[in-house]
C-alpha cells in the first residue's frame, strides 16, 4: 500500500463485494488513477451494463470518460486498437462471450501484433473484457467459452478471475499492462460470493498461477467458474482422505506452468478442468506440457474433466453440458487408482 | 426524443394512430383481410403477454418480447408468399406463427428446447431466430443468391432491429444485394431502442431507410405500426424481387413498448413518458378503432376473438409445458450428418456420468 503512490487514505476504503462489483471497482480505481482510462461498449453508460459492471460510472466520469458504442463487436475492438496506439487506455466491454467473435479479426490481426509488425513503434494496451461460461440459463450464444481460440493468438494476454479479490487486482493490471489483455468474467460466479477488499490501487501480477489449497495427494487445476467445483471436489475428497492441492490458473496466456509443474513433481497426479468443449482447449495445452516436462514425475495419465465437443445446448440441457464436482471427483479417484 | 411515430412526408401509411383512412387502401386489402390481421395481431399479443408471463414465474427462459411490434411481424407474413423464405432475427413471432411455426415451438425454443426450431411446413426451409446480431442478413442474401442462380420465381425475407444497421455485416450483405440484384427484401424493425441505446445514438443518418442509397438498393420508410403499411410494402418489394429487379430495403418505424427481453429493465434508461406517449400509436388498437368505426367489429366479435385466442394460447402453453425432455444424447446427436468417433466416445461418457449420478440419487434417497 505505501508503495503505491496514487492511493490516498481518503480511497483506502474496504469494500464487501461479489466479482462483478469488484469489477467495477477496479473501474472505477483505474478512471480515478489514469486520466487515459476509457469504458467502451455497448450498454456500458446509462445502463451501467447488462451485468451491472459499469454500473454509476457514467455518472461518476461522465460521457467522454464511459462510451456507450453502437451495436458493432468488430468496432469496438477495432476502435479500442485506435485509442490504445494513441495513448489512451480503453477498457472494452463485449456484452456477451458469444458476440465476441466479429471482434476476432481485429484481435488476431491488430491488436495482438501492432506491436511486432511496427517493431515497437506502436502499441495496444487495450483490454477487451467479456463475461463468459454457461450455467446461468441464458439463451443461445450467450454461454460460450472459447478462451483457448484467444489463448492460440499471439500477443494477447488472456486472463480470468476466479473470485472477487482476484477480479480486482487481475483487472488493474491488466489495465496497466503495455499489452492487449482479453479478460473473460466467470459470469456464473458474478455474484456467488462477497469478499472484503481493500481499495488501494494494488494489481496482482499477470504471469503466475493462485495456489487455493496446498495438498500433497493430487493436482487439481482450472480457472474461472469451474474453481467453484473444483474446491468443492477438493474437500469432497479431503472427507475420503484425499489431499488435493488446488491451483487457479487466472492467467491463461501466458500460461505459467512452473507452478502446475512444481505441484505435479510433488503430486504425480494431474486433473484439468474446464468447463470449455473438450478438444484442442486450455486443458490440452497444459495437458501436453505435463506430458513433455514431468512425465517421469506421473504416477497416472492426467485425467481431464472437460465439457462436449458440441455447441452449448439450449438452457434444457444446459446441466448435461456442465462439468460438475461429482465428475472431478470421480477423475481424481482414476488418478488414484491408477497406479 | 425518439423516432417520430406520427405521420411524416415520406413515409408510407395508410391507417394513422386515431385508427383514421388516411389514402385509399391498396388491392388486396379489404374488411375480411383487416379483419384477419387484426385477429393474428391480437393472436400474438396474447402469445406474447403469456410468454412474459411463464418467464416471470420460472417456467421459461429469458424471452424477447415484441410487444407493440406486432404489425411488423403480420404485415410480412401476410404479404410473402408459401415459397419465399424468411429469416428473421429474435422478434419475429408474429411471422413465424403466420408461416407455421406453431405456437408451441415459439415457446420451447425460449424456454431452452431446440425441438422448438423443428418448423414443418411452409416455414420448413426458413431460417431459426439468429440471436447474433445482424449475421442472417448474408444468410439472406446467399439464400436470395441460391434462389438467382437457379433462376426461381422467389424471393426472401430478412429481418433486423435498428441496432443491427450498426453492424459491418448488414451493410455487407445489402451491398450483395445492390451489386448481384438479388431477390431480397429486408425489413429493419426500428423499435428505437438498441436494448439502452437509442437510434440517435445509433447512426447519424436522418433515417434507417436512406441507407438503402449507398448500396444501390430501393429503400423505404413505413409506418411500422400501421399492418397495412407493412403488408403493401413488402408485398411490392417480393414483386419486384420476383421478377429480378432486386432488393428492397424498408425502415419499418415502430417503437418497443416493452423491455429488451425479460432479462432487461428498460426503466433504468428511459423516460415513462416517452413509452406512455408511444403507446398512443399502438398498432393493434388502432386497428380496432378502424374496423370499430366503420362497422365491421362488434364486442360480440371481441369477445369471441378473445376467448379463441385465449383457448389457443392455453393449449400451446399446456403443450409446451408437457412436452417430454429431449433425450439427453440430442445436444451431440446433431452436430454432424452423423455422430464422429469423438462424440460416440463422449456420448458413451455422458450416459455413464448420468447413470452415476442416477445412483448416487437412488443411493442418497435410500439412506434417509
Amino acid at each position: 500500500m505505501a508503495s503505491n503512490r496514487r492511493a490516498t487514505c481518503k480511497d483506502l476504503q474496504t469494500h464487501d463485494v461479489t466479482l462483478v462489483e469488484a469489477v467495477n471497482l477496479a473501474l472505477r480505481r483505474a478512471l480515478i488513477d489514469d486520466p487515459d482510462v476509457v469504458v467502451l461498449g455497448e450498454d456500458v453508460g446509462t445502463n451501467g451494463g447488462v451485468f451491472r459492471a459499469t454500473l454509476g460510472l457514467r455518472e461518476a466520469f461522465g460521457y467522454k470518460r464511459v462510451i456507450d458504442t453502437p451495436l458493432a463487436e468488430a468496432l469496438i475492438a477495432g476502435i479500442s486498437v485506435g485509442m490504445a496506439s494513441q495513448g489512451l487506455r480503453p477498457v472494452a466491454e463485449i456484452q456477451f462471450m458469444g458476440f465476441i467473435n466479429s471482434a476476432v479479426e481485429q484481435m488476431l490481426c491488430h491488436a495482438g501484433r501492432l506491436r511486432n509488425r511496427t517493431r515497437g513503434r506502436l502499441s495496444c494496451p487495450m483490454v477487451l473484457r467479456a463475461p463468459f461460461g454457461g450455467g446461468i440459463h441464458a439463451p443461445e450464444h450467450h454461454s460460450e467459452s472459447t478462451e483457448a481460440m484467444f489463448a492460440h493468438m499471439p500477443g494477447l494476454r488472456v486472463v480470468i478471475p476466479s473470485s472477487p479479490t482476484r477480479a480486482y487486482g487481475l483487472l488493474l493490471s491488466s489495465i496497466r499492462d503495455p499489452d492487449p489483455v482479453v479478460f473473460l468474467e466467470p459470469k456464473r460466479i458474478y455474484r456467488l460470493v462477497r469478499q472484503q477488499i481493500e481499495d488501494d490501487g494494488q494489481g496482482l501480477p499477470l504471469d503466475t498461477c493462485f495456489t487455493l489449497r496446498q495438498g500433497k495427494d493430487l493436482t487439481l487445476v482450472a480457472w474461472g467458474a469451474m474453481i467453484h467445483e473444483t474446491l468443492l471436489a477438493a474437500r469432497e475428497l479431503a472427507q475420503q482422505g484425499v489431499d488435493a492441492e488446488v491451483i487457479d490458473v487466472a492467467t491463461i496466456s501466458p500460461l505459467d506452468m512452473a507452478t502446475i509443474l512444481r505441484s505435479v513433481e510433488k503430486t504425480g497426479r494431474c486433473v484439468v478442468i474446464q468447463e470449455a468443449a473438450r478438444s484442442f482447449g486450455v486443458g490440452s495445452e497444459i495437458s501436453a506440457r505435463i506430458g513433455e516436462e514431468a512425465l517421469l514425475y506421473l504416477r497416472s495419465p492426467v485425467q481431464r474433466v472437460t465439457g462436449y465437443d458440441t455447441p452449448m445446448p439450449y438452457p434444457s440441457n444446459e446441466s448435461l453440458y456442465m462439468p460438475s464436482t461429482a465428475d472431478i471427483v470421480e477423475a481424481a479417484r482414476a488418478t488414484l487408482e491408477t497406479a | 426524443m425518439f423516432d417520430s411515430l406520427d405521420q411524416v412526408p415520406g413515409k408510407l401509411g395508410f391507417i394513422d394512430a386515431q385508427g383514421n383512412t388516411r389514402q385509399p387502401l391498396p388491392a388486396g386489402v379489404d374488411v375480411a383481410w383487416l379483419q384477419a390481421s387484426y385477429q393474428h395481431m391480437v393472436r400474438i399479443r396474447q402469445l406474447d403477454k403469456k410468454a412474459v408471463a411463464l418467464q416471470r414465474t420460472g417456467q421459461m427462459h429469458t424471452y424477447p418480447p415484441c410487444l407493440g411490434q406486432e404489425a411488423i411481424g403480420t404485415g410480412i407474413g401476410l404479404a410473402m408468399q408459401d415459397d419465399d423464405i424468411l429469416v428473421p432475427y429474435y422478434r419475429d413471432q408474429a411471422t413465424q406463427v403466420l408461416r407455421g411455426v406453431t405456437m408451441q415451438q415459439v415457446l420451447q425454443v425460449w424456454g431452452g428446447d431446440e425441438r422448438g426450431n423443428l418448423f414443418t411446413g411452409v416455414a420448413a426451409r426458413d431460417f431459426p431466430n439468429s440471436v447474433p446480431i445482424g449475421t442472417q442478413m448474408s444468410h439472406a442474401a446467399g439464400i436470395a443468391a441460391a434462389m438467382k442462380s437457379r433462376g426461381v420465381r422467389q424471393a426472401v425475407v430478412a429481418n433486423c432491429g435498428d441496432g443491427a444497421t450498426s453492424r459491418g455485416d448488414v451493410y455487407e450483405a445489402l451491398n450483395l444485394v445492390g451489386v448481384w440484384q438479388l431477390p431480397m427484401v429486408a425489413v429493419v424493425n426500428n423499435n428505437q431502442w438498441a436494448i439502452s441505446v437509442p437510434r440517435s445514438l445509433q447512426t447519424g443518418t436522418r433515417t434507417l431507410a436512406e441507407k438503402a442509397l449507398a448500396v444501390g438498393i430501393e429503400g423505404l420508410q413505413v409506418d411500422g405500426n400501421d399492418v397495412v403499411a407493412v403488408f403493401h410494402a413488402v408485398r411490392t418489394a417480393l414483386a419486384r424481387a420476383r421478377r429480378g429487379k432486386g432488393g428492397t430495403l424498408i425502415e419499418a418505424v415502430s417503437y418497443r413498448l416493452s423491455d429488451h427481453t425479460t432479462a432487461d429493465d428498460a426503466t433504468r434508461y428511459r423516460d415513462a413518458a416517452e413509452v406512455s406517449r408511444a403507446w398512443d400509436y399502438d398498432p393493434v388498437k388502432r386497428l380496432q378503432t378502424w374496423l370499430h368505426a366503420s362497422g365491421h367489429w362488434t364486442p360480440a366479435q371481441e369477445q369471441a376473438l378473445l376467448a379463441t385466442v385465449k383457448k389457443e394460447v392455453d393449449e400451446a402453453v399446456s403443450a409446451y409445458l408437457n412436452e417430454p425432455p429431449q433425450a439427453p444424447d440430442d445436444f451431440i446427436a446433431y452436430v454432424f450428418a452423423e455422430m464422429t468417433p469423438p462424440l460416440l466416445a463422449q456420448r458413451d461418457r455422458l450416459l455413464i456420468r448420468l447413470a452415476r449420478d442416477a445412483a448416487a440419487q437412488g443411493g442418497d434417497s435410500h439412506g434417509q
